[in-house]
């Protein structure tokens, strides 16, 4: 690791000042991902800052139609809350799976969603339920929330203050491990919403994805054998040592079927 | 035989230690005034060194030295030496290229050495490193094993244009070649058995330091050979071996890595007389991926040759074994002697013939990994009788009986040269069948079925060549009855503080908790020969027989000196010397101490009862066991996971059946692990490692393994006193053909005959799928 410049603000705004104030100053969240990169000498940004002195930043609240999770909320928090269990008990599933017991508690919901890793399980349960991100900006619908391999809406000096789930009425995650690190090679979030039926993907392509034609299906049908022979395009998904972009779409169709199975 | 004795189920008395963080590793030790070291590495498979630049890098902040292959050649350092020389068939001598600490050159490998930095703190030294300049003629490099001896491969040593190193050859050629013309039936296979890192959780590393005053060096250094390390050293930096003090500290796992000598244990020592004060180097997980050995790659052609009765006529064996870019210590002798030498396993086979063609690649060096050889052997065997049991319709487990070595053909001399002392393979085979249920298998697969899995069931008997040797250990009198037992093997987990003190408490009558075990510092031991090929019980406890049993016939005569006694009327027994029938007695722990004055000696007896030994045991012994297992392959997405796992081992004689399950528990994660997950892979054509960190390279975990069973079927060994066989690697020997063949029984109905490792989901959804296409 390269030195850097360690800063701790309490507010947003503040963050925001002094993250312009820097000449390659990058935000830290959870630091997942960000610092073992920094470790490895990958990225060596000047400056780092820390949102994790922000408390208006976590907690989650849940009403009748939503639950509102705060960004630097960790994914143990989540996977803990009685509100998530109740209102979308696939999102706890979710939470409770990503990493080890370590990740859980250092890892945040905001910091997931901005790196939008393709194999990171937030960005499937974002698409899945049709979430709306919330920056100091602005509200982002998913849908235009993830733009590619680790590139999303968010412009520079903008940052993620929390995510509002819709509560469905009925949801499920299923994910296939990448054997070494674990990570989701496939996860799929299926969510029946008032907005209808949405299948969100994860690490399967390049960032997070609907599957139209399994929505088509599950909207008249909503049961496992309704998406059995819907064949998943295996154009321009990832491929590596794990698994060719072949086998990612086969496991797409079966992961999908699985989180039907499972949704309530 | 006492609580503590041989044969009890005694946990460890060094865990509490270890586990409450009272271990002393390498990185616990720093000394005064040391500085840091960091190897700069070569980013290239295979490149010319043009220049090295090192001036800007020598100003940067806290820089010590940096010293490059120029000055490693200046100083005529020697380099790492490969002890092993496999003759090839056609009679000529291994290609044998060297490997030096520093390479001025020719990088061969991604990770080879280049240059060392030594700064004031690590940090520092990294940076500078990157300072470094290096001009680099990238040139074609050569990975795929089964390609290195091809036309058109580039070569990675010019003294072996076509790449290889050695073209061994064992057994008859002539007599295999006549069975097989009368041979009702063949059975052919290809098998590769992939390459997969050793992963030990504590990394590598060195502190070197050189005193003036007396010209010595002293390098502490986690291994499990002093001894070999010490002695390669002494020739890597010119100098005597009584010049070159070789301490390990507490080991954090070696697996046969650790066995090896490699240049930073010399680049350390040499680097601190030159700056004039103590050196360290701690490798980092990244860089162990790179650096350190790395086990097994070969591509295997095997034929066996079968009666019409099913009889076994003959084997054959050839196969490609990558040794790397450079020749490891032993590298060339796990291909050979230790592997395919076992290529018979436990079958009567009355002719043989194997050979093994050794090449260059530009990859990390290779050398022995658990079971060295074997586990590829076993794999090898195993899986061609249960491809002959498919093809001939005859069930696996009546085809091996009916091949099998009869116990009374023991001692049997394979056809590939090695000596069987004992075993029963016929009742551990049955003992092992009823151990892990064989029968009701098929209900456990019908309801397996009824959750949409496929199960099958595997079964391997393995036979494996564990060590002899020779080893040395001293027995010492403490104060206040203490004894310290001082030993030159060498343990890295295995538990020696415990298991030795169980045979020493039996022996002397010493109690367990106060021996002391000291090991790995050549100053204190003067002679040993480590650990690895599973001897070190067996070795041990020999030669601390050998040893107590002199103290006893010592103590024999100074009691019978002091209890005014003829000698042949003392007894010994539990620690009391006593004159029999009376309660006149003395304990071992008296004897010691008054043994200190020469007064109550008898005339002429050299003072002290502590007595060094050594011990010669140079036959190996022959662990073999059943292993069955079952797994369950989820056939929608391939996913293939061991449910159930039992062994029916023949270790001779168990010292502490406690730590035997430990040894065999790691051993069967470590099988099952390469057949499942593990493959260290490279790029093809830059010879990049793709799995250079555990976010690629599968790592077995606690949740890929069932709970598994062991349970005992010994003969006892007859080449040494205890009767011991080594049991530590064993149990990854055993688990190759065992899972595979478990695996391939699931998917036989599909008409698939062989799985290659790693049966990663891909790979087995891809041959599910591809067969039932073609099967519907």
């Amino acid at each position: 690791m390269y030195d850097f410049q360690y800063h701790r603000p309490a507010s947003v705004d503040d963050a925001i000042k002094t993250l312009n104030g820097t000449s390659d100053g990058k935000i830290l969240s959870g630091g997942m991902t960000l610092l073992p990169t920094m470790k490895q000498r990958l990225a060596s940004p000047s400056d780092l800052v820390d949102l994790a002195a922000i408390a208006a930043l976590r907690g989650i609240k849940a009403d009748a139609k939503t639950v509102r999770i705060g960004a630097m909320t960790v994914h143990y928090d989540v996977h803990a809350s009685a509100d998530v269990k109740k209102a979308i008990p696939a999102l706890s599933v979710l939470a409770g799976g990503i990493g080890d017991p370590m990740v859980r508690h250092r890892g945040t919901i905001g910091g997931s969603i901005a790196n939008s890793d393709p194999s990171a399980d937030y960005p499937a349960a974002v698409i899945g339920l049709g979430a709306t991100i919330t920056t100091n900006k602005r509200d982002i619908a998913a849908d235009s929330f993830f733009k590619g391999l680790f590139e999303t809406a968010l412009e520079p000096g903008e940052v993620i203050t929390a995510v509002t789930f819709p509560i469905p009425k009925r949801a499920g995650y299923a994910k296939f491990r990448q054997p070494a690190s674990r990570y989701a090679m496939v996860g799929v979030f299926v969510a029946e919403t008032a907005s209808g039926v949405r299948v969100g993907v994860t690490g399967a392509g390049p960032c997070a994805y609907r599957v139209k034609a399994m929505e088509d299906a599950l909207a008249k049908n909503f049961s496992a054998d309704a998406i059995k022979d819907i064949k998943v395009p295996s154009d321009g998904l990832n491929a590596d040592i794990h698994g060719s972009a072949e086998y990612r779409a086969h496991l797409v169709n079966v992961m999908a079927q699985r989180a039907v199975a499972a949704a309530k | 035989m006492g609580q503590f004795g041989v044969g009890q189920a005694v946990r460890r008395k060094e865990d509490l230690r270890l586990l409450t963080g009272g271990g002393r590793y390498l990185d616990d030790i720093n000394v005064p005034g040391q500085a840091h070291a960091y190897i700069l590495r070569s980013p290239h498979a295979h490149a010319n060194i043009l220049s090295i630049d090192t001036a800007e890098a020598k100003k940067a902040p806290g820089v010590v030295a940096i010293l490059t292959g120029k000055d490693v050649l200046a100083d005529k350092l020697g380099g790492v030496p490969c002890l092993a020389k496999p003759q090839s068939k056609d009679g000529k001598a291994m290609v044998d290229p060297g490997r030096p600490l520093l390479v001025a050159d020719r990088v061969r490998f991604v990770g080879d050495y280049v240059a060392l930095v030594i700064a004031e703190t690590y940090k520092q030294a990294k940076d500078a490193a990157e300072q470094i300049v290096v001009d680099y003629d990238v040139l074609p490099a050569i990975i795929d094993t089964a390609r290195a001896n091809k036309p058109g491969a580039p070569a990675v040593w010019d003294q072996a244009p076509d790449n290889r190193v050695f073209h061994w050859h064992n057994g008859d050629e002539q007599k295999t070649k006549d069975a097989f013309a009368k041979a009702a039936k063949v059975v052919k296979l290809d098998l590769v058995n992939q390459r997969v890192v050793v992963a030990s959780m504590e990394p590598r590393g060195a502190l070197g330091q050189y005193d003036t005053a007396t010209g010595r060096y002293t390098i502490h250094t986690p291994c499990q050979n002093v001894h070999m390390i010490q002695r390669i050293m002494a020739g890597c930096l010119n100098d005597k071996t009584e010049n070159v003090r070789i301490v390990s500290p507490d080991v954090g796992g070696g697996f046969g890595m650790k066995v090896f000598a490699y240049p930073e244990q010399a680049l350390m020592p040499w680097a601190a007389k030159k700056v004039g004060r103590a050196v360290k180097w701690t490798s980092d997980r990244s860089e162990a991926f790179l650096s350190d050995t790395q086990g097994r790659d070969h591509v295997t052609h095997a034929e066996l040759a079968i009666d019409k009765d099913g009889k076994f006529l003959a084997v054959k064996v050839s196969n490609i074994s990558n040794m790397g870019a450079y020749l490891s210590n032993f590298a060339p002798m796990v291909a050979t002697h230790a592997g395919t030498g076992m290529m018979v396993g436990v079958y009567d086979i009355p002719a043989a013939y194997v050979e093994v063609l050794g090449v260059f690649t530009n990859t990390t060096f290779i050398d022995a990994y658990r079971g060295a050889g074997r586990p590829e052997a076993s794999h090898v065997i195993e899986r061609l009788v249960d491809i002959a049991a498919m093809e001939l319709g005859i069930s696996p487990i009546e085809l091996r009986r009916r091949n099998f070595i009869k116990p009374e053909q023991m001692p049997y001399k394979t056809q590939l040269g090695h000596n069987y002392d004992s075993g029963d393979f016929f009742k551990t085979l049955d003992a092992g069948l009823k151990f892990a249920d064989w029968d009701s298998f098929p209900q456990r697969k019908a309801e397996a079925a009824a959750r949409g899995k496929l199960r099958g069931i595997g079964l391997a008997y393995y036979v494996e060549c564990a060590a002899g040797g020779d080893e040395h250990a001293e027995i010492k009198f403490e104060a206040g009855g203490k004894v310290t037992l001082l030993v030159g093997t060498l343990t890295n987990g295995q538990g020696h503080a415990t298991s030795y003190a169980q045979v020493l408490e039996d022996l002397l009558g010493v109690p367990f908790g106060d021996i002391t075990l000291v090991q790995g510092d050549t100053d204190r031991i003067p002679n040993g020969n480590g650990t690895g090929g599973s001897k070190s019980m067996m070795l041990g406890a020999s030669v601390i027989k050998k040893a107590a049993d002199k103290i006893v016939e010592k103590g024999k005569k100074i009691a019978a000196h002091m209890l005014e006694a003829a000698e042949t009327d003392i007894e010994f027994a539990d620690g009391t010397f006593r004159i029999a029938g009376t309660d006149r007695k003395l304990s071992i722990a008296e004897i010691a101490a008054k043994s200190k004055d020469k007064a109550n000696l008898p005339e002429g007896m050299e003072p002290g009862l502590d007595t060094r030994d050594k011990s010669d045991v140079h036959a190996g012994t022959y662990p073999n066991g059943a292993h069955v297992c079952e797994v369950e392959i989820d056939p929608e997405t391939g996913v293939t996971e061991v449910v159930s796992y039992a062994v029916m081992d023949d270790f001779g004689k168990v010292v502490n059946p406690l730590l035997i399950a430990g040894q065999v528990h790691g051993g069967l994660a470590q099988g099952i692990g390469q057949v499942l997950l593990e493959h260290c892979i490279y790029d093809n054509e830059t010879g990049q490692l793709l799995t250079g960190s555990y976010m690629d390279y599968a790592m077995p975990k606690a949740d890929s393994m069932p709970s598994f069973k062991l349970a005992f079927n010994n003969v006892p060994c007859t080449t040494n006193p205890f009767g011991i066989k080594g049991a530590g690697e064993a149990g990854t020997v055993g688990a190759l053909g065992c899972v595979v063949n478990g695996i391939v029984d699931a998917v036989k109905h599909l008409g698939i005959k062989h799985v290659e490792m790693p049966a990663t989901p891909e790979r087995m959804w891809r041959l599910i799928n591809g067969a039932s296409r073609k099967v519907a």
